[in-house]
């Protein structure tokens, strides 16, 4: 038996983000029943406390993000999750996390919407997570697993990023990636430690008192620090975007897909090769910060661009301003609920093709 | 060597500077008193403080602690991420009427049923003192603000809501005491009662609450002398002063 078959374990999407974060050295969990994420509130509830951590069910969503921003502000890593509709009551305090430079995790295993929408998958909360989603000028880190590994892997990481740039961190899976059952090979490796927290409320012991604050109405005080922020979020674009190419070396038919449907139109991908189109997929790792440099070289090579999306065209929107008009960019979403076969999408990267002839 | 001592002056835990509090308003006696007390009980290096969105934001300019702000009403949730992360250190929500009783109530509540070690300061003024002197749950039946410019009307506004009393149906909070900064008497009382308070906490041993009934004269539209009288004649009849729950046990009328 190799090593790595030892180490496989069978498990959940949502019980592999949970073990991800216990692994990654997270201490504080805070969360509100809701489906399709209730199996990583329940791991969290059993595994957490028995590891070191404190487990709470809060009385809400908001409540939740906000004993988070405590635990944050007391120096412990700390994480929440949620499913659309609650990530939507998380965003005020995402918001404050954000203006605090508040290190934090939260997973939104996403379901449809508006509204209460379905219990089933969607990718409907992409403009959400990365363009802000609550008020004022802010980004998160936003990371977009699409196998249970990555659901285990990205939530380990993600707890680090958060540490070293001092900002909120956001998987976004959705309700199947949460649901299925894959095996996985654990985080062995002990979490990174990031920079010392020199800046958390400890009790002023030796040192003169600190505050964390998000009021700055002396004059000139919000300005810099918002372009403070700003500064910070170009460094992580420089540094963290992220992305996975799969035969774009010699594609006709860029397909740019993320999560869910990138998996599924890696296999349209083949198809599609096996059929004598060249197809090839863009897909982002990181949503925030948006690889807009690397897909704007491969559109430039491609003859077309298909954007696939379980929603009506969010990342769409991205990929536009990469593209730039310099090719057509398509599109075709499933808004439903609904996840599209890998026979679906064969059928756009085909139409894709005619509409260029 | 001189031959006189101190006997009363500035707590060591209480900037030295100029608050932004309007005259006669109960926050900088209510930040005085809860100086007081951390310097009494020598807990001011290992205290953490979370100040609400409200008048008392700014908190941490006069109490040299450590302090974090909270999104509105989030403030017992912020201190219970902080005090289950660091367990032996002293924390404490300063929150108004509005942060506390209207849009914090359920974070108020379910605090105080997990009951968390915390200690919460809640200055009940009656209005909404940062926005503009708007109505607060907690203000009194024909009481006339900006947004009850007739006077507040139980019928279709409410009634004013009693916190104490509230929390006092909860099994899990151990200290529960209503005050009022109406003259000398009620000053030292409020002080015994924050101390209480925050020596509930020192000893481990659970959730304690004090309501102080606050004067607010700007948005009382009062003198700072009648608003004292407004506390202690109008507010006192409403808000009964009195000690609802102690060492857990609840402390009949």
């Amino acid at each position: 038996m190799k090593q790595n078959d030892k180490l496989r374990t069978l498990m959940t999407g949502n019980e592999a983000v949970a073990e991800g974060a216990i692994r990654a050295g997270c201490k504080f969990y805070a969360g509100y029943p809701i489906t399709p994420q209730n199996e990583l509130t329940a791991y969290m509830a059993k595994h957490l406390p028995e590891r070191g951590g404190t487990f709470i069910q809060s009385e809400s969503e908001l409540a939740a993000v906000n004993m988070v921003f405590g635990a944050s502000v007391a120096g412990a890593r700390a994480m929440t999750s949620s499913s659309s509709p609650g990530i939507s009551l998380k965003q005020e305090g995402i918001s404050y996390l954000a203006a605090s430079q508040l290190p934090s995790v939260i997973v939104n295993v996403q379901r449809g919407g508006p509204g209460l929408g379905s219990i089933d998958p969607s990718q409907a909360d992409y403009f959400q997570a990365t363009k802000g989603g609550g008020h004022g000028d802010y980004h998160i880190i936003v990371l977009a697993p699409m196998t249970v590994q990555e659901m285990h892997d990205f939530t380990f990481a993600a707890f680090q990023l958060a540490d070293k740039h001092r900002i909120p961190v956001m998987v976004l899976a959705d309700g199947r990636l949460g649901q299925m059952m894959e095996p996985i090979v654990l985080q062995q490796r002990p979490p990174a430690r990031g920079p010392a927290k020199k800046w958390a409320l400890t009790g002023a012991k030796g040192r003169r008192p600190q505050c964390i604050r998000s009021l700055l109405v002396k004059d000139g005080e919000l300005e810099r620090h918002n372009y403070a922020l700003q500064k910070c979020y170009r460094g992580i674009a420089a540094s963290e975007t992220d992305f996975e190419e799969f035969h774009t070396s010699d594609c006709d038919v860029l397909v740019a897909a993320w999560g869910t449907c990138a998996r599924i139109a890696k296999g349209a991908v083949l198809s599609a090769r096996a059929r004598g189109i060249k197809a090839g997929l863009f897909r982002p790792v990181t949503l925030w910060p948006f690889p807009h440099r690397r897909l704007a070289t491969l559109a430039s090579k491609a003859k077309a661009v298909l954007v696939i999306e379980m929603n009506c065209g969010q990342m769409l929107e991205d990929v536009q301003i990469s593209v730039a008009g310099a090719k057509p960019v398509s599109f075709s979403g499933w808004p439903g609920g609904r996840i599209p076969t890998e026979t679906e999408i064969l059928r756009e990267i085909g139409r894709a093709v005619a509409k260029r002839k | 060597m001189s031959k006189y001592k101190t006997v009363y002056g500035r707590p060591r835990s209480l900037g030295n500077l100029p608050m932004h509090y309007c005259a006669g308003c109960g926050h900088s006696l209510a930040h005085k008193l809860l100086a007081e007390v951390l310097d009494e009980l020598n807990i001011r290096e290992r205290t953490i403080g979370v100040a609400p969105v409200g008048c008392a934001v700014f908190a941490y300019l006069y109490l040299k602690c450590d302090i974090s702000e909270a999104a509105h009403g989030r403030t017992p949730a912020v201190a219970t991420g902080i005090k289950r992360t660091l367990p032996d250190r002293i924390v404490f929500c300063y929150q108004g009427d509005g942060d506390l009783a209207a849009i914090g109530m359920a974070e108020t509540i379910h605090a105080a049923n997990r009951g968390e070690n915390i200690a919460v300061i809640f200055v009940n003024n009656t209005v909404y003192g940062m926005t503009g002197g708007q109505m607060a749950p907690t203000s009194l039946p024909g009481q006339q603000t900006p947004t009850c410019p007739t006077g507040r009307n139980a019928a279709t506004m409410g009634a004013p809501i009693r916190a104490c009393e509230l929390l006092n149906t909860l099994d899990r909070p151990f200290y529960i005491e209503r005050v009022a900064l109406d003259g000398v008497p009620g000053i030292i009382k409020t002080k015994q009662a924050i101390r209480t308070a925050f020596q509930t906490q020192v000893d481990g041993k659970g959730y304690a609450f004090v309501e102080i009934l606050s004067p607010c004269p700007t948005y009382f539209h009062l003198s700072p002398k009648d608003s004292l009288a407004f506390v202690k004649n109008d507010m006192r009849k409403y808000f009964p002063v009195r000690v609802f729950r102690k060492e857990g046990v609840i402390v009949n009328d």
